[in-house]
Parts: structure tokens; sequence; C-alpha cells
């Protein structure tokens, strides 16, 4: 990062505290008053203060309470709801479909993020790396051009790639098979499906992360007879710890707050492939359960934090 | 990284053990095999895009066309939501970008210029956090939210709504641009008797144009393809965005008109592919901002 201040920036997405060089904040302080008064910058900031607090922190924040009562889509209860305490969450753990929802996430996550993205955009940028050639432009192009689609365009592409009759992935198989992939293995096909659709940005990320070590050190150790796995392991690896720290992170994140899976299977069949985001939907705006579907954003949110803190946890380890 | 440097080797062993040859060709044979089965793998769902629209009697099945024809166009001009939609997906993504750019470029400046305590962490938090809440965490209050401010159905809310959760990243990328700058540029205009916002405009925003440019492509790319908002948030079908009318064309009742989805998949997809090329051709496409350029 191209930063003038050290203090409290953020390098390789690593938060440190911001009172790590106070000198620094002192001289900063001298410098910066010249060019902006206190006044001026809050009036800069406030625009884009006032949309993120009350089109991004306000509602997060008030999804705990709407948690708290039995307010509804329609009817007496969406005019005047009542206060009902802790019953969402305690209908929650009773709901089997809600914890088929949270493993069905889980298995997501863990299927087409950690596993799918990761690697495959790893081992793309790896194995893509330093090879001049119109054949690694174009894959990569492919690559990006699946993650920018429209998510509506993508899902229909790959329900008619799937499709039992008509779909390419049957007609290219060798042996002769009419299988239904959304209807017979739903789960395993969002997982391939989000995999195809989100590699790019850890392709990119890994891509930027490999190009950031030195040339020698990879040539030093190529003389010294390592092969491509050790030079992986022990030249490698190493340096792009924070960078694959920071994938983990962010495609979890992402992927478990995903709702294109939608898009393709409504959360059937059976509700095989209804995550959390979906599950929210179905009782929020199918049957009106706004209330119990504030709660369950609050469980995700929960999650959610649990994931950055663990993620953070991690990174300070490795500091320390 | 590897090609060039390799010429400068000093000394080149006459003739390597058979076994480095083996392992050096079955090394090259997996290479091969890997961006064959890559490449198939991200080219081979996105033939239908290619190839259907112009089929004369197009079906699910990726095939080449037995006679081309642009036939399918016309559905698209002849369905009463299809060229509405891409309109309000234009009108979306371009209000909800400039709305962006413009409170990302004055809050990232007032940011990179004046030390707040917790600054950096906080934006961090903030960018974490809206990847999430924007996702679909809080479907439920951004609703009523928008319903209480009387603005479901109208395309205002899904700005707004839009522009909050996107904001974050934008002024995470755009200070990072504007730390960068020296500032003695500003230091002369100001002394010069410039007030602060003539040194944003005159000054700073020429510099930053490419910090501009990354996150209105950004945001026209995030918006134009948003479903779930504009899916809770707009009920009339002439007010949806392609996104939801894309979606309402293969979902409801009925056999799906293969020709009108074909066609419309096409023009509501190549706008956006049409940018990354450009942008890719123009600057470059790689990271910005906070995850290490």
């Amino acid at each position: 990062m191209r930063t003038t201040d050290q203090a409290g920036d953020v390098e390789g997405g690593e938060p440190v505290p911001d009172d790590a060089e106070p000198s620094d904040e002192a001289q900063d302080r001298a410098g910066g008053a010249t060019i902006l008064g206190r006044i001026t910058a809050s009036g800069f900031i406030a625009p884009a203060a006032g949309l993120i607090g009350i089109f991004l922190i306000f509602p997060a924040l008030w999804t705990l309470y709407l948690g708290l009562t039995d307010v509804r889509l329609t009817g007496a209860a969406a005019a005047d709801p009542q206060f009902v305490g802790l019953d969402n969450y305690t209908a929650a753990l009773q709901d089997s479909l809600f914890w088929n929802a949270l493993v069905v996430t889980l298995i997501f996550v863990l299927g087409s993020a950690i596993v799918g993205q990761t690697v495959l955009g790893f081992t793309l940028a790896w194995v893509l790396r330093g090879w001049r050639s119109r054949t690694r432009q174009v894959i990569e192009v492919l690559v990006i051009l699946a993650w920018i689609m429209p998510g509506s365009v993508v899902a229909f592409l790959w329900i008619a790639f799937l499709d039992g009759r008509d779909g390419t992935l049957n007609a290219m198989l060798p042996f002769v098979t009419d299988t239904e992939w959304l209807l017979e293995n739903p789960l395993t096909s969002i997982i391939v499906f989000n995999t195809w659709r989100g590699t790019a940005f850890a392709m990119l990320l890994f891509g930027a992360a490999i190009n950031s070590i030195p040339p020698s050190h990879l040539e030093t150790a190529r003389l010294a007879g390592a092969s491509g796995w050790q030079q992986l392991r022990d030249v490698v690896l190493p340096r792009i710890r924070g960078h694959l720290l920071t994938a983990l992170l962010l495609l979890s994140m992402w992927t478990f707050n995903l709702f294109t899976p939608y898009l393709l299977t409504q959360g059937g069949p059976n509700f095989e492939t209804e995550i959390l985001p979906i599950y929210v939907f179905r009782e929020a705006f199918n049957f009106g359960r706004l209330g119990y579907g504030a709660a369950i954003s609050a469980i995700m949110l929960l999650i959610n934090l649990l994931i950055a803190l663990f993620y953070i946890h991690v990174l300070r380890e490795r500091n320390s | 990284m590897s090609a060039p440097t390799r010429r400068h080797e000093p000394v080149r062993p006459a003739a390597p053990p058979a076994r480095v040859v083996v392992r050096a060709v079955v090394g090259r044979i997996g290479f091969y095999a890997f961006v064959a089965v890559a490449g198939l793998f991200f080219a081979v769902p996105m033939l239908w895009l290619v190839l259907a629209p112009f089929d004369a009697t197009p079906g699910l099945a990726a095939e080449i066309p037995s006679s081309v024809t642009l036939d399918n166009f016309r559905a698209v001009l002849e369905n009463p939501f299809a060229l509405r939609s891409l309109w309000n997906s234009l009108l979306l993504s371009v209000i909800t970008t400039l709305l962006i750019i413009a409170a990302a470029a004055l809050s990232a400046y007032a940011l990179s210029r004046v030390r707040i305590p917790g600054r950096d962490l906080m934006l961090y938090v903030l960018l974490l956090f809206s990847a999430v809440v924007t996702g679909t965490a809080a479907m439920v209050p951004i609703f009523r939210l928008v319903f209480e401010l009387g603005l479901i159905n109208r395309h205002v809310g899904v700005v707004l709504v839009l522009a909050g959760g996107l904001l974050p990243a934008g002024v995470f990328i755009l200070k990072d641009f504007m730390d960068g700058l020296p500032r003695s540029y500003e230091e002369s205009a100001l002394v010069a008797g410039a007030s602060s916002f003539q040194v944003l405009r005159d000054i700073v925003t020429p510099v930053v144009r490419p910090g501009l440019a990354v996150i209105g492509v950004w945001a026209l790319v995030q918006v134009w393809g948003d479903f779930l908002v504009p899916f809770i948030l707009l009920r009339d079908p002439n007010l949806s965005p392609a996104a939801v009318v894309m979606f309402n064309f293969y979902t409801e009742g009925g056999t799906a008109n293969i020709p009108l989805l074909a066609a419309f998949s096409l023009l509501y997809t190549l706008p956006v592919v049409a940018l990354y090329l450009f942008v890719n051709r123009r600057y470059g496409f790689r990271f910005y901002g906070g995850i290490k350029s």
C-alpha cells in the first residue's frame, strides 16, 4: 500500500492498533490541520457517514431489536408488533429446518469457498505464473468474466448446463446419462457452481502475492535443486500467509452471506440447498414472519463476528 | 519470471540425468492437462450465452446454430418488460455510482488529511461489515426501514441502500489513493487563497482520477448485477431491473421462452463484459488499496 503515515494503517489486511506511534500522530496533526479544518472535514465526511449510518449500521442494530418482536409482513402485527422476548430464538433452536440450513451453509462455505475457490484460485495463480502466452490471458479473462457477469445470467447458464435432458454437461460426458444434476446432486451442484463463479478473487489475490516474491528467492531455491513442490512449501507459502488468511476470511464471509444459490434452486429440492440466507428470505418474505427472520439474521451476524474474530486471533498469534 | 533469468545462468549441465528429463516431461504434460481442464471448466458453461442468442431454434444445449438468425432479439423488443428493465438497471447503476463516487471522494479526502483516532481500524471493520450486511443478513431491517420511509417501490430506496452498503469499500480504496498524494500542492493552493472544496475539486480530483475510475467501475458492476435488494424493495415489474426480470423470465410458470432468455441474457451481460475488457486494456486489471497491489 502506498501510504505516507504508517501508524494504524492496514498492511495486507492486518488491523494494527492506532496508538502504535504517538509521535506520528502529533506530526500528522500539525500537517493535517493546515490543509483541512475540523469543521470542513466533518462536512466532507457527513454524506458518506450518513448513508453508511442509516442504511448499513442502523439496520444491523435494528435487526437485534426486530428479532425480539412478532412483527409480520402484513396484518395487525405489521402495524403494531408486540415484544415477545426470546421466543423467536427458542423457536429457531427447535426448528429442524434451521439446523438443516446451518449445516447446509457450513458445507457450502467449506466446499465452495475454503476448498473450491481457494485451492483452485491458488493453483491457477501458481501454475500460470510467469507463463507468457495468449492461452493464459484467455483463461484469466474467462475466470474473471465468470466472476463479474450478472448473477441471474450465470445462474441460468448453469441451469441450462446442468439440465438432464438437453444440458451440455450430460452431452459431454463419455457415458450416456440423463442425470438431473440440480435435483439429484443439488448441494454438490451449487458448490461447483460457486467455485466456478468466485475463483477469480482468489486467483487475482494469490497472483499478486506470488508476483511480490522476489524472483531471486525462487531462483536460488531452484538452483539449490528444490522441486516445484519444495519451492511452494518453503519459499512461497511462508510469504503469502497473510494473503491466504485474508482470502480465507473474505471468501468465508462472502460465501456465508451469499444469496445467489437462490437463483439456481430457490433452496430446493426438499431444502437440500437451503442455506441460511434463503431460509431467512423464505421465513420473512414468503411466510411473512419478519420478526423470526430478523432473529435468524442476528444469529447470522453473530456467526460472521465469530469468523472475523477467529481470523484476527490467528493474525495476532502470527504477529506476536 | 524464470524464463528471462534462465538465460543468465553461467553454467548449463551438458546432459541432465534421465530422471530429471522424465520428471520435466511429466511436469509439462501435467501442466497442459491442468490448463486444458481448467480452461474447459470455465469456458463450457459460457458457450450457451455466445451461441444460443443467434440460433434459429435455441434450446438449453450449447450447440453450433444450424441456421444463424437475429430473430431472437426481436423477442426482446416485443417483451413489455425486457427493454424497460435494462433501462431501469442503467438508471439504478449510474445514479448509485455517481452518489458513491461523490460521497466517497469527499470523505476519503477528509479522512486522509485529518487524523481521527481509530480511523483505519474503523474503516476496516466497516469494510468487513458491509460485505456482510448488504448481502443478506440485514434484509429484514432494510425492508422495514425502506417501508417506514415510504420508499418501497421507488428506485431511490434501492439507490440509497446500495450506496450505503458499497460506500465503505469505496472510501477504503479511495483513501489509499489519497494517502499517496504529496500535500505540498494543496498547501500552496491554500496559501494562494483557495477553499478546501476548490482544492479537492481542482487539485486532488484530477490526480486521483484512476482511483475514481476504479471505484466507479466496481460500483457499476455491483449494482448492475445486484438481485436481492431490488427483488425485496421493488414490487412493480415495470420498475424492476434486468437482474429481477431475468429471474422472472426463467422461473415464472409455463415453458421458458428460450429465444427471449438467450437474447436478453446476452444484452444484459454485454455492458459488463465490454466495461471489463475496456478497463483491462486501458489500466490492467489488478488489486488496489486494501488488498495489497
